[in-house]
């Protein structure tokens, strides 16, 4: 995880709050970096990790995480860490017919159906196990990314039905957090991806909003990223929070700035 | 043949699965300098230093075809000719044209152990092309025939070229799961023009197709099968017949290099005196970061190619001198009006043109 971010956030692994739905967005950028810092934050926090990875394979992620002082391998050896590899699932569910239904099922059929047996994926995975102490302090839903399921065929009121599912199961009755990464298309026209991005902006407690710079490359400054505080529940009577820092992504950290104050331009 | 006897127990390489190091020798194969991950030359050196060092095993590169699809098969053969002088499998996939003739088309002029150069008026020596392991899909052979295919919703030739693909990794072990066969190569899959109609696809032809999705589930499914086995693949798109914008920008994502190749052939560019030694621009539009929180982002944006004696060369796109005395009003003018137009830079558009961030 990265300190610097946890410091804007105002947050560490012992006292984050529970029961929160986060969106990382990244337009016109690689937002991944948010990915990794999440998964690394929760399993420092002795939280049970569901993660469906749709989008890379589980060497990148395990790779990456140890730089940010994590073994996914370990995590997922010692049962904190369920992990989804969505390209090996999915190349096994399309070359081979399957048995029992597969969380990926969706890819098999000719018509766009729905994501309920990746919900009871999520749900089995997270289901609190009845062995008497409590291993892990609460679970944690983390999906990259959610645009690729509209490129699969899903549509987005699908894709939005699949997070309510995870929301009233991982947030509300179990008291955990989830995050999940979709793609701001920008011009790119995409409304279904519209849609997707402005359902979950109404849903979510914090956005992370990365994004290219206006003026185009800079090798110090790789981008800015908004956070935006919510309260979807309450209403609009207090002004959401938002503040906007500059970032440079190093070798296994990201220092964060305020606007014009990079290192290299002081 | 050149054989790399370079050993290394190193971190895994992106294009497997194995548990435990592994020592990599494969021919024409070099571990990158940032982290040890396996990559295979892209057949232009130039090219190769421009994405960190060549592609890496496991991944895609997706060119986006210029217009008139001139410069885009030269970087397909090149990709493939260097496969043939490595002694890699290759795996040609066209709806246009037969693998067999996109083969013989391209011979190598010179060699170093990483990459070479390709002429393009030369043929590849009929031996070399005997010697190695290549297997064609050509798509008006392969439809009508009665290849047992899996239920799947994409268009019938995605859905075939799928299973052939899956076969081959399988049958000649790149994926590492039949322990009979121990494959120490690495497989070059080329696929030409997908999402043309000769493909079957009407994403070129409709703006809201009923195939919108084939081309995207495809390019998910086809990046599985290139991550858990020891290959690299090239995809040529024509991109800018694509109607439907968000299908590009989905596209790009399930690619991890796409460089997009610009020809200045019928554009009001080709007598600008500013581009007179290129033949068009190439963008570098997305470099992955595998493994990485970083990526091997050149400082370059502006990036020109030209064929110069069969010889494609990439070179950084500068300004000549303004000698203010000698140039007329209204060619300086011209030059201005160019220089806006150079490229902001790889996948962060410049939005604002009077923008200071700082």
């Amino acid at each position: 995880m990265f300190v610097e971010l946890n410091n804007l956030l105002n947050t560490t692994p012992d006292r984050a709050e529970q029961g929160k739905l986060t969106l990382l967005c990244d337009a016109k950028t690689d937002g991944s970096f948010l990915v990794h810092h999440f998964l690394s934050f929760y399993l420092k926090a002795n939280c049970k990790v569901c993660f469906v990875a749709l989008i890379q394979s589980f060497s990148h992620y395990s790779i990456v995480g140890q730089k940010l002082g994590v073994s996914l391998t370990m995590a997922r050896e010692r049962g904190q860490l369920v992990f989804l590899e969505g390209l090996k699932s999915a190349v096994d569910v399309v070359f081979q017919a399957q048995k029992e239904p597969q969380p990926l099922q969706f890819l098999r059929e000719a018509n766009a159906g729905n994501l309920k047996p990746l919900f009871e994926f999520v749900r089995e995975a997270l289901k609190p196990v009845d062995s008497g102490e409590a291993r892990w302090t609460y679970p944690v839903l983390l999906v990259d990314d959610l645009s690729v399921l509209l490129s699969l065929g899903m549509g987005a009121v699908a894709v939005l039905d699949f997070i309510h599912y995870c929301r009233a199961t991982v947030c509300w009755e179990l008291k955990g957090n989830m995050v999940v990464l979709v793609h701001d298309s920008g011009d790119a026209e995409d409304e279904e991806n519209d849609i997707l991005l402005n359902g979950l902006s109404h849903q979510s407690h914090l956005i992370l909003r990365a994004e290219g710079l206006a003026t185009g490359f800079c090798r110090d400054v790789h981008g800015q990223l908004r956070i935006l505080w919510r309260r979807p529940s309450q209403s609009t009577a207090q002004r959401d929070q938002s503040f906007t820092y500059q970032y440079k992504i190093q070798d296994k950290s990201v220092s964060f700035f305020a606007k014009g104050m990079s290192p290299a331009v002081l | 043949r050149n054989v790399t006897s370079f050993q290394k127990r190193g971190p895994r390489a992106s294009g497997t699965n194995d548990s435990g190091p592994r020592l990599v020798s494969i021919a024409g194969t070099r571990p990158s300098v940032r982290n040890g991950q396996l990559l295979v030359s892209t057949g232009l050196p130039a090219l190769d230093q421009l994405l960190g060092g060549g592609l890496a095993v496991g991944t895609v590169l997706l060119i986006e075809e210029d217009k008139y699809n001139i410069y885009s098969p030269l970087l397909f053969k090149y990709f493939l000719a260097e496969g043939i002088v490595n002694g890699h499998t290759l795996l040609v996939a066209s709806a246009k044209e037969d693998p067999a003739n996109i083969l013989q088309q391209i011979g190598p002029v010179s060699s170093s152990r990483f990459g070479h150069y390709y002429d393009a008026s030369k043929r590849m020596p009929q031996e070399l092309i005997e010697a190695s392991n290549w297997h064609g899909f050509f798509l008006p052979e392969k439809i009508s025939s009665t290849l047992k295919v899996e239920p799947c919703s994409l268009t019938p030739g995605y859905t075939k070229l799928l299973q052939f693909i899956q076969n081959i990794i399988y049958e000649e072990g790149f994926d590492g799961s039949n322990p009979q066969k121990k494959q120490r190569n690495i497989l070059r899959i080329g696929i030409q023009n997908l999402g043309s109609p000769l493909w079957g696809d009407d994403i070129c032809c409709a703006e809201n197709g009923g195939n919108s999705h084939s081309l995207t589930k495809f390019l998910y499914v086809l990046r599985g099968l290139l991550r858990t086995s020891l290959s690299a693949c090239i995809i040529t798109m024509p991109t800018h017949l694509i109607q439907n914008k968000a299908i590009i920008a989905r596209v790009t994502n399930l690619s991890d290099i796409v460089v997009g190749l610009e020809s200045f052939i019928g554009s009001e560019r080709e007598t600008n005196p500013l581009y007179k030694d290129y033949h068009g621009l190439i963008h570098i539009r997305q470099i992955p970061r595998l493994n990485n929180l970083i990526c091997d982002e050149s400082d370059v944006k502006d990036l020109a190619f030209k064929l110069k004696r069969k010889l494609f060369t990439i070179e950084r796109l500068h300004l000549p001198p303004d000698l203010s005395d000698t140039v007329s009003r209204s060619s300086k003018m011209d030059l201005a009006e160019s220089a806006k137009r150079l490229g902001p830079g790889c996948g962060m558009m410049a939005g604002g043109k009077k923008h200071l961030d700082f």
